[in-house]
């Protein structure tokens, strides 16, 4: 079937602001409108215009179900604009793009927007299941003596909360939250604490580095609050950490004996990521700059107890769709859920052993040049707002690859349960259709 | 039977009343809509029906009386028997021998509060748009066709007071709160409610009885004694009566008679007059800017100062889709902060918050204008940085953007000059603070198409204000005319009178606030710029003790120190005594201003002499129950204000010598309304 093209016209993401214990200023719904309103504001087509809304978002809030309708009515879409929500865990941003590629690529629709959101400050903090039943045994209770054995049921632990954060961050089937898996991954390729920290500290300094030179300026916004503040870098950006100040860490999830800390891991944040997916006769009506193409995705699904190799299954699958090697890519943006993770699948990559009894292959594809892997830092300087994460890193890469002249990218993300998803992009410079975007 | 503006229906033993005044956008409560509401009752009342319903087919119940009736009306027996005509037809409203209800929607105001006062029951639709009120006070008058009498019973005293004193609309579920109306429903349910109340006959609505403690015969006079201390820090007796007569009305416990007595009275009273005036004053420059299409939505805004914040806000809340640019976003985050604080104070209903912020948008790198329909600049002062930035503007925005300047006194001309079409360039002159002040003057540079002050006069309009056409010249109205009145306070303060005389002269007269008052909340700095602006081509003279004080650094309210000393709320300190003194202070202060005005209208700043009444009034509330200084000046009459200009310009200096302006014959012989 003859595919339409699919290109990304513009996009922003909001600083993402680091999860203090108390719930942040913005809800999803706000991160995502302030995202998207400037982007929006400087298309040369109304919000109307879009055929759809689609965004990835993993813990909405309860007054936010099928969040992404929400943000496409705050934006000005209008009642006609459909939308929707989709949830791959920390891949959800990234869903949201594969589904608005795929849609029009199929020629049913040409302007889409789509992105990702989320509020981890906000996930909620429940009842536990035995306080639920208690409480509904009360409400039950239809005289003096059924309402007093209910109270007489009442039990301290009742009270002790759930929170759904953390059992978000925890794969249920093999009982691991998701620092142990990357935990596993460390030890299975004999990463140590010296260079998860190591590449955590690059992470910081690529990060500083990239806001210094102005890197930014187009890819995020301003976030301005009620009380008079504004944001404009991401907040949990530590511009002063080295080898020391991370080598004072305890680790977090394996307390004894780990390695990964709170500071080679990602951060609990919160943020959102919306681009602009659009037709080429959607580009062409409109005369629409455009970003970069995306050509396709892949999805792989790994071990859940290693689910920090997702990306590498992803990726070896979307390069031989493409009949591409791991050199030609001009960067690659891979998430960085844990260092130990990251470094974990650059030494899959090499591994011959892994080449051969995971991924089929004769040959390894050998590991992806760490100069232009993440080159602007990633998210454990940045932080990992789940459902947003997908957009950003694909905003990014293609912010980056115009930047430096076009080119073959690659977004990939490891997936809690155990998946990995990747995005092949390609960025022309200069980047209007017209040019030539072969 | 057939009747023009009622329309009448029988269903199941229930009459409907449907109000559709005929060739009018609202329902006012005119002699002819009164006169069949008579005969419908006669007709009604012989019939043996288990209710009637009131209601409006238009977007409004009843907006009030019709105030083009009250000017016809020359002597208090004619005013007191148009009042006694109201209550008469309410009272048989309220005597059927059947229960009525007022259904009510959008605006019931005034008399059509009263006539839904004087139904059994009251059902309004709960959402923003229903307002109810009595705003009579607000035309010097007080409600006369019963209100006066049933409102008290039914709310209480002190709320009905409350209402009737300050004017005030609420909201349906306010109304429902306190009383005023028994039911609140969505569009949805408003005549099942009513068919509901009409079934079942509920004991109608009374205050509670400890709502009526204040109208205990020992309490009245007391309670009104009390209640006249917070009325006198509002509103100076000799000037608005009308505040008093409701107090008095209550105290006595009076009649309706005696309602309508008091009405003849103030209606052809002079405050009651100019009150009215100056409200179809407004009306028409509405109307008259209602004429415009605008095909404005997107409104970009550059320059997130006072003025420039102040009108983003103020569009978003009106409904636009704002985007308010600014170099530095310490400056926006300091502008989305009190948009937020203004929002939840006007707005109150979160969502309605929430909508409205989202409307507002933050702009650093000035997204807003791809798409912006208006761009309205609000930078400093300075022609170079206008010019610089309107060349950037008209680069970037669409063809048939508007482009509008927010100048106060720069020629727009001059503005234009680097723009590739001119013609779309227009002043919109706002005034500080925005949410207060309604009058928004629509400059016309020689070099502006009408059909881009058409847009701008539609869009002014949209906003909720009140488009006044002026010429591009040094201070258009508002400004030239206000600057000689401040700087005359300024030379009296040389002189050595003292500030608390100046500011409180000008106050009994009937301004807001003093000149010296007035200036150090402007700032001085602004101040001292515009008169300088102005000197030249006006020739005035800029007193000394301005410019030491700017040098000084001492710039008013916002720098702690002008000519007074203000604590960190900003208010002012210690302002003095007031003392006896010789100088015709007044005189001084307030002829100048005439007499400026004059010179404005010789030189066709505005077209006519109801602009300069209009534009000060409502540009500086310069005292409404004068009608504003054209209408001052034509009470004072020819002789009276030449003669006084003259004698000042021997004892001062030629600065009050009468304007070559005051030849003209319509000053002191004026049609009543302003004409096309």
């Amino acid at each position: 079937m003859n595919q339409q093209r699919v290109f990304v016209v513009d996009g922003a993401r909001t600083p993402f602001l680091k999860a203090r214990g108390s719930q942040g200023d913005f809800s999803a719904t706000d991160l995502a409108v302030a995202a998207a309103r400037p982007v929006l504001a400087r298309m040369p087509f109304a919000p109307t215009a879009f055929d759809e809304v689609i965004v990835g978002c993993v813990i909405a809030a309860p007054d936010e179900a099928n969040i992404a309708r929400f943000i496409a009515l705050r934006l000005g879409c209008g009642k006609s604009v459909p939308a929707y929500t989709v949830q791959r865990n920390c891949a959800s941003g990234l869903q949201a793009l594969s589904n608005a590629r795929e849609r029009i690529a199929l020629g049913q629709a040409h302007l889409i927007l789509a992105g990702g959101t989320e509020v981890m400050s906000r996930a909620p903090i429940q009842w536990n299941a035995a306080m639920v039943n208690w409480l509904a045994n009360m409400m039950r209770a239809r005289n003096i003596g059924q309402r007093l054995k209910a109270i007489a049921g009442f039990r301290p632990g009742h009270l002790r909360p759930v929170f759904t954060l953390l059992l978000g961050l925890t794969d249920t089937l093999v009982k691991l939250n998701m620092g142990q898996t990357a935990e596993i991954v460390a030890h299975r390729f004999g990463i140590t604490r010296e260079q998860m920290d190591e590449y955590s500290v690059a992470s910081h300094k690529n990060l500083s580095a990239a806001f210094d030179a102005g890197h930014m300026n187009d890819e995020a916004v301003h976030l301005y609050d009620t009380r008079g503040k504004v944001y404009f870098e991401d907040t949990g950006l530590r511009r002063d950490t080295d080898m020391t100040a991370l080598a004072k860490l305890k680790p977090v999830f394996d307390r004894k004996y780990g390695l990964v800390t709170s500071g080679n891991s990602s951060q609990v944040t919160d943020g959102a990521a919306m681009l602009v997916v659009a037709s080429e006769a959607a580009v062409k009506k409109y005369n629409l700059p455009v970003l970069g193409e995306l050509l396709g995705d892949a999805w792989a699904g790994v071990e859940p107890s290693q689910m920090g190799l997702g990306p590498v299954h992803a990726v070896a699958k979307l390069l031989k769709q493409f009949n591409l090697k791991m050199d030609d890519l001009k960067q690659m943006e891979l998430n960085e859920a844990f260092a130990a993770q990251v470094l974990g699948c650059q030494a899959a990559w090499e591994s011959a052993d892994y080449a051969h009894a995971e991924l089929g292959l004769e040959k390894p594809l050998g590991k992806m040049d760490p100069a232009r892997l993440n080159p602007e830092g990633g998210a454990i300087a940045i932080g990992h707002p789940i459902g947003a994460s997908g957009a950003r890193v694909a905003l990014h890469l293609l912010r980056a690859l115009q930047r430096k002249g076009g080119g073959l990218g690659i977004a990939t993300l490891c997936i809690g349960g155990g998946q990995g998803g990747a995005m092949l992009v390609k960025v022309d410079v200069p980047g209007s259709v017209q040019g030539g975007a072969a | 039977m057939s009747f023009r503006h009622w329309r009448t229906d029988e269903h199941l033993n229930i009459a409907t009343l449907t109000l559709d005044v005929e060739g009018a956008n609202a329902n006012v409560l005119s002699h002819a809509v009164l006169d069949e509401l008579d005969q419908l009752l006669t007709t009604l009342a012989a019939k043996p029906l288990d209710g009637v319903i009131l209601r409006s087919a238009k977007s409004s119940f009843i907006v009030g009386a019709d105030v083009t009736e009250f000017r016809t009306i020359g002597d208090t027996a004619r005013a007191a028997d148009l009042a006694r005509g109201g209550q008469h037809i309410f009272e048989r409203l309220a005597k059927l021998p059947f229960p009525s209800v007022a259904v009510i929607h959008g605006h019931c105001l005034g008399g059509g509060l009263e006539l839904a006062l004087a139904c059994t029951y009251r059902v309004a639709r709960e959402d923003e748009g229903t307002r109810l009120g009595l705003p009579e006070v607000k035309l010097g008058i007080h409600p006369g066709f019963g209100g006066t009498v049933r409102l008290p019973p039914l709310v209480g005293d002190l709320t009905a007071l409350n209402l009737m004193l300050t004017g005030r609309t609420v909201a349906a579920r306010a109304a429902k709160r306190m009383g005023l109306v028994d039911e609140t429903v969505p569009e949805r349910h408003l005549l099942r409610a009513a068919q509901v109340l009409l079934a079942k006959r509920p004991k109608p609505h009374t205050a509670k009885w400890w709502q009526r403690i204040p109208s205990w015969a020992p309490l009245r006079k007391p309670v009104a004694k009390l209640v006249e201390r917070g009325v006198r820090a509002k509103a100076n007796p000799d000037h608005y009566p009308a505040p008093y007569r409701i107090l008095d009305l209550w105290r006595r416990d009076a009649t309706q008679e005696e309602e309508a007595r008091s009405l003849g009275e103030l209606l052809v009273g002079r405050t009651s007059r100019n009150l009215v005036n100056v409200f179809l004053l407004a009306e028409e420059l509405k109307r008259r800017g209602k004429k415009h299409e605008h095909h404005i939505e997107r409104v970009h805004v550059v320059g997130a100062g006072v003025m420039g914040a102040d009108i983003a806000i103020w569009a978003a809340a009106r409904g636009f889709y704002v985007s308010l640019q600014d170099r530095n976003p310490e400056i926006l985050a300091r502008a989305i902060k009190k948009a937020y604080g203004f929002y939840k104070k006007k707005l109150k209903q979160p969502r309605l918050v929430q909508e409205a912020m989202d409307r507002l948008m933050p702009d650093l790198n000035g997204d807003g204008l791809a798409r912006a329909d208006l761009v309205i600049e609000a930078i400093i002062e300075k022609v170079e940085a206008k010019r610089e930035l309107f060349a950037q503007v008209e680069a970037r925005v669409r063809p048939e953007a508007l482009l509008a300047s927010n100048t106060s006194s720069i020629p727009l001309e001059d503005i234009a000059k680097p723009l590739k079409d001119p013609t779309r360039l227009v002043g919109l002159h706002f005034f500080n603070p925005v949410a207060q002040m309604q009058l928004v003057e629509i400059v016309r540079g020689a070099q502006s198409s009408e059909q881009a002050l058409n847009r701008a006069r539609g869009f002014t309009v949209a906003l909720d204000r009140l488009p006044l056409d002026v010429k591009s010249s040094p201070g258009f109205l508002v400004n030239r005319v206000l600057m000689p009145y401040l700087l005359e306070a300024v030379m009296l303060a040389e002189e050595g009178v003292a500030l608390a005389d100046i500011d409180g002269a000008a106050t009994d007269f009937g301004m807001p606030m003093g000149p010296i008052l007035l200036a150090d909340t402007v700032g001085l700095d602004i101040c001292l710029s515009v008169a300088e602006e102005l000197a030249g081509p006006l020739g005035i003279k800029v007193p000394q003790r301005l410019r030491d004080t700017v040098a000084a650094g001492h710039l008013g309210k916002k720098s702690g120190q002008g000519f007074y000393t203000y604590d960190k709320k900003g208010k002012a300190q210690d302002r003095g005594m007031r003392g006896a003194t010789h100088e015709p202070i007044t005189e001084r202060l307030i002829l100048r201003m005439v007499n400026e005005s004059v010179a404005c209208l010789r030189e066709g700043v505005v077209a006519d002499l109801d602009s300069i009444d209009a534009g000060m009034v409502y540009g500086t509330g310069f005292a409404p129950y004068l009608g504003g200084p054209m209408r001052y000046a034509e009470t004072l009459g020819d002789i009276g204000i030449c003669s006084t200009l003259r004698r000042l310009a021997q004892e001062y200096d030629k600065r009050f010598e009468p304007d070559a302006g005051w030849t003209r014959r319509e000053i002191f012989t004026r049609q009543l309304l302003l004409k096309e």
